[in-house]
């Protein structure tokens, strides 16, 4: 167990930073999965910002709410683009489905974090539940994206690509497809990343290796997914 | 043979019940909080206080993801500010160029 964390004690008279023990108080994998995640945090923000910038910089729709129409005018309201959910066909539903997605992957967040729990207790059957649980979320959540994905594309006949769509500017529906597949393509990795735990969990690697630290190093990386889709949601399709 | 006998030697401990507890209220918290952030968008007029509650919310949400969940909370204090002092670059990023997207409207209309 010794080497699930890092030491963090220094020898009588000397500093954390004198050497021989981790000043940081974790093992050398996780503290490099912390100083990826602040590095991919920075890719997300400078999308995510530049949403902002070209968003502030196109006009924005100033008339009553209730007489919106898609035009090239203006930005549209993310609420009046994303209204529609699987087997409600022509239903006005606003960002139910969407909602429906952020609660898909809070609650794979949750199983994964119970699988981290169960790691630390050495409890494989446990683990191998929990990582279940969350692969099924993300595989939930990416069908999920891609019947959405499909719906934007179609829309109504015109539908969308990245130089034209019938929603508002073109920058618009090219930012919607930069950013949600950007976020999409994490999600697919860490569903991978996911699957690979859970194979070598099942094949008994991390109980022979005495330690479950991989588990809690993929599930800071899972975690880092689901904030990334807390800011997605917010400033997308939100505000 | 070998496999069996090194599974055998694993020494599995009860689940930690308060632990378990306190990750289901947190989880409870982020429902909450999201569906909060639905009755808002469906009942307030849209303005700078909508946004600036929104944005005020999702901050939230981020710090129980990243403290509980990414367990930040509880490491070392060294390694809390390494994570969180660089975002003071996403902060000044975000404030320079959405104030640069106004200006840019305000030269094209």
């Amino acid at each position: 167990m010794a080497s699930t964390t890092g030491v963090n004690v220094p020898a009588p008279g000397k500093s954390v930073w004198d050497g021989g023990v981790s000043p940081m108080g974790v093992s050398y994998g996780k503290l490099m999965m912390w100083f990826f995640l602040l590095s991919d945090a920075f890719t997300f923000s400078a999308l995510l910002i530049t949403y902002g910038l070209v968003r502030s910089s196109h006009a924005a729709y100033t008339g009553e709410h209730a007489d919106f129409v898609f035009s090239q005018e203006y930005w549209p309201i993310p609420e009046r683009v994303f209204e529609a959910v699987p087997f409600f066909h022509g239903v006005a539903m606003p960002l139910v489905f969407v909602g429906i997605m952020t609660f898909v992957l809070i609650m794979s967040s949750v199983t994964m974090v119970l699988a981290v729990e169960a790691g630390h207790r050495m409890d494989r059957k446990a683990v191998e539940k929990w990582m279940l649980w969350t692969i099924l979320g993300g595989l939930t959540f990416l069908s999920c994206q891609a019947w959405e994905w499909t719906h934007f594309i179609h829309g109504s006949g015109v539908g969308a690509s990245l130089s034209h769509n019938e929603y508002g500017p073109p920058d618009f529906a090219a930012f919607f497809f930069f950013i949600t597949g950007f976020h999409g393509f994490h999600v697919f990795s860490g569903v991978c990343l996911n699957f690979l735990i859970y194979y070598n969990t099942v094949t008994g690697v991390y109980d022979r290796r005495g330690h479950y630290e991989m588990v809690e190093k993929v599930g800071l990386y899972w975690h880092f997914v689901d904030l990334v889709w807390v800011f997605v949601f917010t400033f997308f399709y939100l505000v | 043979m070998e496999q069996a006998e090194d599974i055998q030697k694993v020494n599995v401990l009860p689940p930690d019940k308060d632990k378990i507890r306190r990750l289901w209220r947190v989880a409870g918290y982020l429902a909450a909080v999201t569906t909060l952030e639905f009755i808002i968008a469906f009942s307030m007029n849209h303005g700078p206080l909508k946004v600036s509650i929104f944005v005020g919310l999702t901050i939230v949400k981020a710090a129980f993801i990243v403290g509980e969940f990414m367990h930040l909370r509880y490491e070392v204090k060294v390694l809390f500010w390494s994570i969180l002092i660089p975002m003071i670059f996403v902060v000044w990023m975000l404030v320079a160029f959405v104030y640069e997207g106004m200006a840019i409207a305000d030269l094209r209309f």
